[in-house]
């Protein structure tokens, strides 16, 4: 066997270090050194993020075409990255709580291993690989959901989500072996285009594409696949909500758009456009009528995602290169304005405990600079001009569009209308929090210095990302140059 | 050319502008003051290196073998792909007119940052001022550089919005609010037309470009492939309402209402903005498009037509104004409006007379007065701001007499007049008096009757010169004894009048042309004579009329009372606007459309946001909270997942 061939799986392994780092620091280092754990771990994560982007990708896949890192592929896992550092800056203060103290080392060790799993999710180009990776970042997240132990609504939320994830792994498992069959005993991603190709369309294969949609739309919770997610999100701890809805969610979004653009290609028009089709109006509008009545921010947020994970969508239904490109560019919005909500809601759960939109009556009276943040993350989760979100609504609607189909065309009139929707909800917390004329039941607080910078971050993401264009042009070149073409095999 | 000194020019003011606008709060006058003043000097002393490069330096990509001067872009970056031909860029755009425009913007806007520092000494918000002055320096200088017209567009609108802020700036003043609010809908209202006529030409010609657009227009008009809309030409559509927008930058008749109001802002504003940069914006656009204007003959007659009766109404309703900003501002209409009639008449290509006379004189002509009328208006506005800032009023009614208390500003107001009205050897007779040339070139009746408001400008420029320097000594001079102003007031006037003197000397026609080549400017005997001696005609009825006080004028007055209040009253534009706004739009139209929001269109969305609402309730409950029924809406969706696409297939 070649060793070499490791050098290529970089990302991996250096990902891999890190939590051997952190388990080694947190099992065999003393008190010392678990005090300076979590920005040692901030730190050096930020380094590897560094390293993965300038690591080379490789167009030739390893291990048989097992295994792929090529550009397109390098530039979602930085996307991930972007997120996890952010994820990470948040958890400063909940990681560094008295009653975390003795686990902090465990709650990086799971979210390393997670991240493991969505890398491999990523490149694989085999089921086998893609499963691995897929368990390997679902598992630790349920252990993630309940680490608040003494608290009730984490261990009811720890249970549901590895219930439903267990018996959506079974259902996708049981669409792989219908796979499987199809293609004539092989899990190669490139064998699989090739029988779907030649062979014709049968219930078995209908049932295999539904039964996959099923188990990766579990993570990205598209209706009617997403029951857990608002329990799930409400129960979990705060950060672990925002790497769930994030970073999962983005993982998923691209192993979604690989699998089926790579897979099924041929026959993209015949069934799984029009399955995805039906899931996307679902999702958008199921989503939206959830979070109009939501109270808790939480809560609240777990069904905004789940409106956005339909938005997320659309990028696969164009299932073209300018497709991929603003999928991945709706992301990295997506992680900074999705974070930077959060980020509020964590430092305001952090220093008042408080977690009801009533709670945040008046807010900008105590608290300006949060409300300021805020209302940026709201405004570019609706999408409002000139905020990133703007830009990554109208770059997917144009990739959609860009098929010139009139079925399409009015997907994305419906997702507009949707847009309106969600409008309203966002603007509810705007509301609450500027215009509301109650006395403000949050005080004034100081957040600390991580959580300020955290937040900053996601503020500069909100305002430039839009209106700086190398950011897009980077994804439409990584998406370019990488080698697997979903053009060529869909042949559009 | 390296492209760290374009970047530099157009981050300078923007920095400033965030730095004053974010820090201001804890800055203090004096270091915002110094700030602004070195940054702007910074980027002044950068436009004239680039400018200074672009004409002189010779290097091939600026200027052919031949001795042509070519288009350069420094940089040209994409900056928002919506597709693969919806591609928006920024860039850095090096022509004669572009590097002219450069050197005129930060020059004025240095003075006026100089000057203000004097003006606005006293004034709350001084930092707030400076912040704005650097943001509309930015603006203007990415307007002019504007690589392409979606760029110009949009720093077409932040001029906007800067010009709104500052013109509102004594926010406490109902006027100023609502000379600003004014002045931004009006140009707005204009910038529509703008827009449409963007979206039709670039639809046409698949390109925002001006290299594209303009190196090879006989190929834009091929590309509209005849397209006709209501009986003319889409091309000629494009191109007259993309004129709208100008018209509205550059207060071109019917829509020149905002800019007389426009003079609540302060008066260094007024120098910067109203006179010498913003309101050319216009005449820079038609010159910037100048070739495809000139491809299509009936919208280039449309900006003849409207300058032509432009400069005509504006000059006489300058001369029966009693404010003397407001004097200034119909000055400035009238003389924008003489280079767009310049511009107009550049279109022939037919050489016409004995000499070789090179076909755009009009267009170079343009271009020379747009020059000069920059640096004599502006000087004239800092000089109306000395006198104001002297008797504490804008109307010469508190004048009169002021050339004892006020030297500096007498003098360098006297070379602003004398450069306007166009007497020998100020730099406003050699602009002018090529402008006219092109014009009698073109036909004796574009000649005459720019002529005859070359004498109206040269009229009531001295009127207004008569009656704040002599006339007779006002008599509250007495209790508060008016004085020049300090010396960053009186600096740049000296300065701009010093320019003002000599600039007419500056060979234009080697840098500025149509198509870049060099033009030999040679002064045409019998239209400069005709215009000195109408110019000195018109001066010395006003020195007859206005120099002593005597009760002259006040017959005149009495014996045309109606002409007088019409012109005083600028023709009642304003009533008129008024009237179709208030009475008709919204008395009759609007009322009918809003019952028709109210009871129509409102009520359907209350209707959606029931249903919606409703629709939300009833769905609740799905999310029981139980596992099993989770798991169940899971797998029963799964399998109607597959059913849908076989059941689709079938």
């Amino acid at each position: 066997m070649d060793y070499s061939q490791f050098g290529t799986m970089l990302p991996e392994l250096i990902v891999l270090g890190i939590f051997l780092v952190v388990f080694f620091m947190d099992t065999f280092g003393g008190e010392g050194v678990k005090k300076i754990l979590t920005p040692c771990t901030a730190i050096l994560f930020l380094l590897a993020t560094v390293a993965i982007w300038l690591a080379p990708s490789a167009s030739e896949g390893i291990f048989g075409g097992m295994y792929v890192n090529d550009t397109a592929c390098k530039a979602m896992k930085c996307i991930l990255n972007i997120g996890v550092f952010l994820v990470l800056l948040q958890s400063f203060k909940w990681a560094d709580s008295e009653e975390m103290s003795v686990r902090k080392g465990e709650y990086y060790e799971l979210l390393f291993a997670t991240l493991f799993g969505m890398y491999l999710m990523i490149s694989a180009r085999h089921f086998l690989l893609f499963i691995i990776g897929l368990e390997s970042a679902s598992l630790p997240i349920a252990a993630m959901i309940a680490f608040d132990k003494y608290r009730y609504e984490s261990h009811e939320a720890g249970i549901k989500y590895i219930l439903t994830a267990v018996f959506s792994s079974a259902v996708l498992m049981m669409g792989l072996s219908f796979v499987y069959a199809f293609s004539m005993g092989s899990l190669y991603f490139s064998d699989l285009a090739l029988a779907v190709a030649q062979g014709e369309m049968s219930g078995l294969l209908a049932i295999a594409l539904a039964f996959v949609m099923a188990g990766i739309g579990f993570k990205l919770s598209l209706v009617p696949f997403h029951l857990w997610t608002a329990d799930v999100y409400q129960g979990a701890p705060t950060p672990v909500t925002s790497y769930l809805s994030v970073i999962s969610k983005g993982s998923a979004a691209f192993a979604f758009f690989i699998i089926f653009t790579q897979c099924f290609g041929q026959v993209y028009s015949d069934a799984w456009e029009w399955m995805l089709y039906a899931l996307i109006i679902l999702t958008i509008t199921v989503g939206n009528l959830f979070a109009l009545r939501q109270k808790n921010m939480k809560r609240f947020m777990a069904f905004s995602s789940v409106s956005q994970a339909g938005y997320i969508m659309l990028g696969v239904i164009a299932a073209n290169a300018l497709g991929l490109a603003s999928l991945m560019f709706y992301i990295i919005v997506y992680v900074v304005s999705n974070l930077g909500a959060f980020a509020v809601i964590q430092t305001i759960e952090d220093n008042t405990g408080k977690l009801n939109m009533d709670d945040y009556n008046g807010l900008h009276k105590t608290n300006p600079w949060l409300s300021v943040a805020m209302t940026l993350a709201m405004f570019s989760l609706a999408g409002i001009p000139p905020f990133a979100g703007f830009f990554s609504k109208i770059l997917i609607f144009t990739s959609v569009c860009s098929t010139n189909s009139m079925a399409l065309y009015m997907l994305v009139l419906i997702a507009l209308i949707n847009t309106v929707i969600s409008l309203y909800y966002y603007l509810c917390v705007v509301k609450a929090m500027w215009i509301s004329n109650e006395e403000p039941i949050i005080g004034e607080f100081k957040s600390t210095c991580v959580a300020k910078i955290g937040l900053g971050l996601c503020i500069i993401g909100i305002v430039f990302f839009g209106l700086v264009s190398p950011i897009y042009e980077w994804l439409v070149n990584s998406v370019e140059l990488s080698m697997w073409q979903p053009l060529a095999l869909l042949g559009l | 050319m390296d492209i760290t000194l374009p970047i530099l020019i157009l981050a300078i003011p923007i920095a400033m502008f965030l730095i004053l606008g974010i820090g201001g709060v804890v800055m203090p006058r004096k270091v915002a003051g110094i700030l602004g003043i070195l940054g702007m000097g910074t980027c002044a002393v950068l436009a004239y290196t680039v400018a200074f490069t672009y004409f002189f330096s010779g290097a091939p990509e600026f200027i052919s073998e031949l001795g042509q001067r070519l288009q350069y872009q420094v940089f040209d970056v994409t900056w928002l792909a919506f597709t693969q031909s919806l591609v928006v860029k920024i860039g850095f755009l090096l022509d004669p007119i572009s590097a002219m425009m450069l050197v005129v913007i930060t020059t004025i806007s240095f003075f006026v940052h100089l000057y203000s520092w004097g003006y606005m000494e006293h004034e709350p918000g001084f930092q707030r001022y400076y912040a704005f002055l650097n943001l509309f320096s930015f603006s203007m200088l990415g307007l002019v550089v504007a690589t392409n017209i979606f760029q110009m567009y949009i720093f077409w609108e932040l001029v906007g919005v800067s010009s709104y802020l500052l013109i509102g700036f004594f926010y406490k003043l109902p006027s100023a609010v609502s000379a600003s609010k004014k002045a931004f809908i009006v140009t707005r209202f204009a910038d529509l037309g703008f827009l449409i006529g963007i979206l039709v030409l670039s639809y046409y010609t698949d390109t925002f470009n001006f290299q594209a657009l303009t190196s090879n227009p006989e190929l834009v008009m091929a590309e509209c492939g005849g397209a006709t809309f209501l009986g003319a030409s889409v091309m000629t559509w494009a191109m007259v309402l993309i004129f709208m927008g100008g018209m509205g930058k550059s207060a071109m008749m019917p829509l020149h209402i905002w800019l007389p109001d426009a003079m609540e802002g302060p008066t260094p504003v007024s120098a910067l903005i109203h006179a010498a940069t913003m309101v050319v914006a216009g005449v820079y656009l038609v010159a910037r498009m100048f070739p495809c204007y000139c491809q299509v003959p009936a919208s280039m007659d449309f900006v003849g037509v409207v300058g032509a009766i432009t400069a005509f109404y504006a000059a006489v309703v300058a001369c029966c104004q009693v404010d003397i900003k407001r004097v200034l501002a119909f000055s400035t209409i009238s003389q924008i409006a003489f280079m767009m009639v310049s511009l107009a008449v550049a279109r022939d290509y037919v050489p016409v007379g004995e000499h070789w006379h090179a076909p755009g004189l009009g267009y170079m002509a343009s271009m020379f007065h747009l020059f000069t009328h920059a640096m004599f208006k502006a000087l004239l506005f800092l000089g109306a701001g000395c006198l104001i800032h002297a008797v504490h009023s804008n109307n010469y009614t508190a004048m009169g007499g002021l050339r004892k208390y006020m030297p500096i500003t007498h003098w360098t107001f006297l070379i602003g007049c004398l450069a306007i009205a166009g007497i020998p050897p100020f730099s406003g007779f050699f602009s002018k008096d090529e402008m006219l040339a092109a014009m009698y070139q073109n036909s004796f009746f574009w000649g005459a009757w720019m002529s005859m408001v070359a004498g109206l400008t040269a009229f009531y420029m001295f009127r207004l010169y008569y009656l704040i320097f002599w006339w007779e000594e006002n008599p509250h001079y007495e209790h508060h004894k008016p004085h020049d102003a300090p010396w960053q007031m009186s600096l740049p006037l000296i300065i701009l009048a010093l320019v003002s003197c000599v600039a007419g000397f500056i060979p234009f026609g080697e840098f500025v042309t149509y198509n870049g080549e060099p033009y030999h400017i040679h002064l045409e005997a019998s239209v400069a004579i005709t215009s000195v001696i109408i110019a000195v005609a018109a001066i010395a009825l006003a020195t007859w009329l206005y120099m002593k006080k005597n009760d002259r004028p006040a017959k005149m007055r009495a014996a045309l009372p109606t002409l007088w209040e019409a012109a005083h009253r600028r023709f009642y534009w304003d009533e008129i606007y008024q009237f179709i706004t208030h009475k008709i739009i919204f008395g009759i139209i609007c009322q009918s459309i809003a019952w028709f929001d109210r009871h129509v269109i409102d009520a359907t969305m209350d209707g959606f946001a029931k249903v919606t609402q409703k629709a939300s309730f009833s769905i609740r409950g799905m999310q029981n909270g139980h596992i099993q029924a989770y798991v169940a809406w899971y797998f029963f969706g799964a399998i109607a997942l597959a059913a849908f696409v076989w059941w689709c297939i079938l």
